[in-house]
Parts: C-alpha cells; sequence; structure tokens
C-alpha cells in the first residue's frame, strides 16, 4: 500500500495493544493514557501506571495542544524515505496533559521554530491505514521569531 | 570495610582500533584479553571473574567465556548500562573482590560495527518499510534513528536556557583533537581549527560532524584484583578510589531536564565521598564524549563550573594540553577511538601509570573517569590514584 501511495518512509505497524492509538489517530484523534488510580497521564503504550504501577490504565484523548520543549533539524540521512526531507525537523513536545512525546512540526518554517512555541496537532495521513500525529503552530505562536537559529 | 584503595587495575590490553577489518568482535576481545594478562604478568589460568560490556555485538554474552578457554570461574556476567557500563564493570569487580567473591578480574569491550564500504543500497538492506511493532514504531516514523537526534534536542534546549554557544562546543572537540595529536593510538591526528570546526556538515542541528564521536573496531581489556596483588604486579597499580552511579529518571513527562540536570551529579557526589577527595583535587577528567555535549554537561553536573556555565567554561582552552584541566587527554571517543567507557577508562589508566609518552600530564595522581549511556540517562564515575590512601 505504501508503494501505491507513493509513501516511502517506514511506519509502525498496529499491534493489539497500540490498536486503539492507531484507530483514534486515523480519526484525528490523540489519545493518551491515564492512570484511574493516580491520574497521570503517560505515553506511549504501558501496561501499567509508571507512576504508581496500576494496571488501570485507559485511554483518552488529549486536547491536542502543547509546546515545544526541544527541538533539532536532522541532516543526515538514516533511511531513504527521507532523503527528500532533509534537513527535516525533530521535536520534543510537552502536551498540556503533562507528558513529552517524540513528533514534527509542520506548517513553519525552520527559521521561525522556537522553543516554548505553542503547537497543536494535527495528522498526516500516511496511507489508508496509518496517520501519525504531528504538529503546527497553534494560534498565539509568534510569527517570524528566529532567536533559536543562529 | 573500606573500598577505597583495596582494589587496583593491575593490567590493560587495546588492540588496533579504529578502521580494522576482516576480525570479529570475539576475536578481538580475546586479543585484548591476551595483551591484558602480558601487560599484567598473569597466567591465563589465574582469572576467576569476567565480565563483559554488551554493545552492538551479538558475540558480547556470557558465552565469550568459552572463546577465552576460561574454567572454573566464580564471577560471570555480560552487563549492560549502555555509555556507563565500564564504570559499572569497575564497581561489580571491586566490590567482588572486596568481598572475597573473586581475585583477578578481566573486564573486556570489543565490537566490530564497522564495515568494509560498501553501496548505498546494500546499507539501506533492511531499512525497510516497517519503523517497528506499536507506538514503539513512531519515533523512527518521524526519522528518529540512533542516538544523534536525541543528543541534538538536549544540546539545543540547553543553547536555549543559558546561551551556549556552537563556538564553545567547538572548543571541546578542538581541545581534545590537539590531545590526539600527540595519541599514537588516536584515529583522527590532523589539528582542528574553530573555522574547520563551524564549517563541518550538520549531522543533527545543533551538532555537526566535530561534534559527535567516532565509530571504532577493536578491543580493550582491563584486569582488576586486589592492591596487594596489583603490587606484586608488572605494573603501577592504579588503584580504584571511588565509585558512584546514577540513573535519575524523569524522561517522557513535561516540564522536566534530563537533559540538562544528568546523573553526574549524583555519581559524583558519590565517588568523590568513596575516595575522600574534594573536587579540586582531582587533576585529570577523562569524560565520556560520545558528543561534545557530553562532555560540557557533565562537567557542570560534577561542579566544575555552574550549571548553564559550561560553555564559558570550556571556551579558554583549559581543557586542552596545557591547561588547567586536563580532558580527555588521548582525544577520547570524538578523536582517539570510539570503545564506549573503556576510552576513558584506558586513558585514564595510561596517564596514571606514567605511561602516556608525548601527551603525559605531569600531575597525574587523581584521574576522574565517567560513563553515560542511554541519551544522558545512566551515568557512573570511577575515581583511580596512583595512591592506595
Amino acid at each position: 500500500m505504501a508503494e501505491a501511495h507513493g509513501y516511502q518512509k517506514p511506519l509502525p505497524v498496529p499491534d493489539e495493544d497500540s490498536q486503539p492509538f492507531f484507530q483514534a489517530t486515523r480519526e484525528h484523534r490523540l489519545m493518551i493514557q491515564q492512570c484511574r488510580a493516580c491520574g497521570t497521564a503517560h505515553w506511549p503504550f504501558r501496561s501499567r501506571c509508571p507512576v504508581c504501577l496500576s494496571p488501570a490504565i485507559d485511554w483518552v484523548q488529549a486536547s491536542g495542544q502543547g509546546r515545544l520543549s526541544t527541538f533539532t533539524l536532522v541532516h543526515q540521512v538514516a533511511h531513504p524515505g527521507f532523503a527528500c526531507d532533509v534537513p527535516y525537523i525533530l521535536a520534543e513536545v510537552d502536551l498540556q496533559e503533562g507528558v513529552r512525546i517524540i513528533s514534527t512540526i509542520v506548517d513553519c518554517p525552520h527559521a521561525e521554530l522556537y522553543i516554548g512555541m505553542p503547537l497543536i496537532v494535527t495528522f498526516a495521513d500516511s496511507t489508508d491505514e496509518i496517520s501519525l500525529p504531528v504538529f503546527r503552530p497553534a494560534p498565539g505562536a509568534e510569527p517570524g521569531y528566529s532567536g533559536e537559529r543562529e | 570495610m573500606n573500598l577505597r584503595g583495596a582494589c587496583a587495575i593491575a593490567g590493560l590490553g587495546m588492540t588496533r582500533m579504529g578502521k580494522v577489518y576482516g576480525r570479529s568482535a570475539t576475536d578481538f576481545a580475546v586479543e585484548a584479553v591476551e595483551l591484558a594478562l602480558q601487560d599484567a604478568g598473569l597466567q591465563k589460568a589465574e582469572v576467576d571473574g569476567l565480565l563483559i560490556n554488551t554493545n552492538m555485538s551479538r558475540e558480547m554474552n556470557p558465552q565469550l567465556q568459552r572463546a577465552l578457554g576460561l574454567e572454573n570461574l566464580s564471577l560471570l556476567n555480560a552487563m549492560n548500562a549502555y555509555g556507563s557500563t565500564a564504570g559499572t564493570m569497575i564497581q561489580y569487580a571491586a566490590m567482588a573482590i572486596l568481598h572475597g567473591l573473586a581475585q583477578v578480574v578481566v573486564l573486556v569491550y570489543a565490537d566490530d560495527p564497522l564495515k568494509p564500504a560498501r553501496g548505498a543500497g546494500a546499507s539501506y538492506s533492511g531499512a525497510g518499510r516497517q519503523s517497528g511493532t506499536g507506538m514503539a514504531g513512531l519515533p523512527m516514523a518521524y526519522g528518529y534513528y540512533g542516538a544523534n537526534p536525541g543528543y541534538a534536542m538536549a544540546a539545543r534546549r540547553h543553547m536555549h536556557l543559558f546561551g551556549t554557544t556552537s563556538e564553545q562546543l567547538g572548543a571541546i572537540a578542538i581541545a581534545q583533537r590537539a590531545w590526539a595529536q600527540m595519541n599514537p593510538w588516536a584515529q583522527m591526528r590532523t589539528p582542528l581549527s574553530m573555522e574547520e570546526y563551524i564549517h563541518s556538515r550538520y549531522i543533527a542541528e545543533p551538532l555537526r560532524l566535530f561534534d559527535c564521536c567516532l565509530v571504532s573496531n577493536g578491543g580493550i581489556a582491563v584486569v582488576v584484583t586486589s592492591a596487594q596483588r596489583a603490587r606484586q604486579l608488572k605494573q603501577p597499580p592504579v588503584y580504584i578510589l571511588g565509585l558512584g552511579q546514577a540513573a535519575p529518571g524523569g524522561f517522557g513527562r513535561a516540564d522536566r531536564e534530563p537533559g540538562i540536570y544528568t546523573g553526574a551529579r549524583q555519581a559524583g557526589e558519590t565517588a568523590l565521598r568513596m575516595a575522600g577527595i574534594e573536587l579540586r583535587d582531582i587533576e585529570i577528567c577523562e569524560l565520556y564524549d560520545c558528543y561534545t555535549y557530553t562532555v560540557l554537561v557533565t562537567l557542570e553536573d560534577y561542579g566544575f563550573c555552574a550549571k548553564g556555565e559550561g560553555g564559558a567554561f570550556v571556551e579558554d582552552g583549559k581543557l586542552g594540553p596545557g591547561g588547567s584541566l586536563p580532558t580527555n587527554t588521548g582525544g577520547g571517543e570524538l578523536s582517539a577511538y570510539y570503545m564506549w567507557g573503556f576510552t576513558p577508562l584506558s586513558e585514564g589508566i595510561m596517564q596514571a601509570r606514567g605511561q602516556a609518552g608525548e601527551r603525559q600530564v605531569d600531575r597525574h595522581d587523581l584521574i576522574l573517569v565517567s560513563g553515560n549511556g542511554g541519551v544522558l540517562s545512566y551515568h557512573s564515575t570511577t575515581i583511580l590514584g596512583t595512591h592506595p590512601a
């Protein structure tokens, strides 16, 4: 299917544990896990809460709001699927719910990225089966701020 | 029962390292152990402990005992704390010897990650369409491969918080290359200028080519014994004075700074306390340098300077030859050889013994050796000395 759509990058293969996450991303919803016992949110999938170790875990929908904690522009081509994209953004995003996730930023020139910028989730429909959560500048992100670039 | 000065490093063996092809990790390991035993003046039959640094090679597992033909071992383990493993191996060996579990422990690192050049297609073979199963496959789907992005993001955050500059990271690379020029073991022996550093290609911004360590084939083995036994053997004993370890966690949580405040602080305090010395007593640092950034943040966390001031601390060249804090005096993993934690450990041993040749530092009685692994996730500290107390 990847070839038919021209999508050249590698994609995760959902398994039983992660199926709720990938099903939701196809529907453009970002799911994180929350512990019923202590209320802490975590990501990625874990069968037990990493804070209180309880197995009482629920999938919950995240607001999608977050802030850019840090980022890099990758110049190395580690997989041929990324050859046309270098340099591309990798980001650590702090979600409002208190978890930090790896993702990328879209709809933002590299020079306008800045640590602390507010972000909102959106979804990249890579194939018919897999959509990936990505982030774009949220309303209120200051355009044109390039203090982080040398 | 005090560990300080109770044990010592009695043997060091190093194979040819770097772009050395046609040999397996096991072959490097066996040669390194042979050299280490010869260096110490020990017979193989006296070895009763074997500790193996696990790495990218599948051969680095307890079955290495068979290739070495070691029998009647009372201590055997393949250990894994990534880049901090070497320090933890020293810890385990010393504690075992102190309590009579073993008397002569061999520690070994060997790997053959470099293969002869082959076509780009071949090197991508297996890259494939799948990035992994489940949510563990997500990072690679975004293009997060290997260790570079994590360290790059930590360095970027440090620059944001404290104004650290690329030139300051470059000062570390330049100082280490100056040491490497005097090291016959080093892979990179041409001088590195700031201009060359700044114009080197980006790997993952802000990290450039010369911010990132080498990759090397080869092996290093170290022999640890009681201090008393070491004094009977061929080399000047390198006493193990202080040990520490830390894994602070905190990854995956928003508003935490695990890439900024590392386990070096706790591991360093523990090791200094055990050694009964102050930080200012340290004369040489051998710091795990998978990236220039790890040297900078480790210096801060040990307390050589305040948090955030690592850039200013290094930019005057004090880490280099003639400087006030000789650091990575063989060139480190950036310029000499990449044997994970055995890189700083081996150089620390040679300096302590007074066997570092042209790059020998005059004051070499107290040496601080660090290890870090994961992305600044796991930390070990070892303090070596020329006197047991």
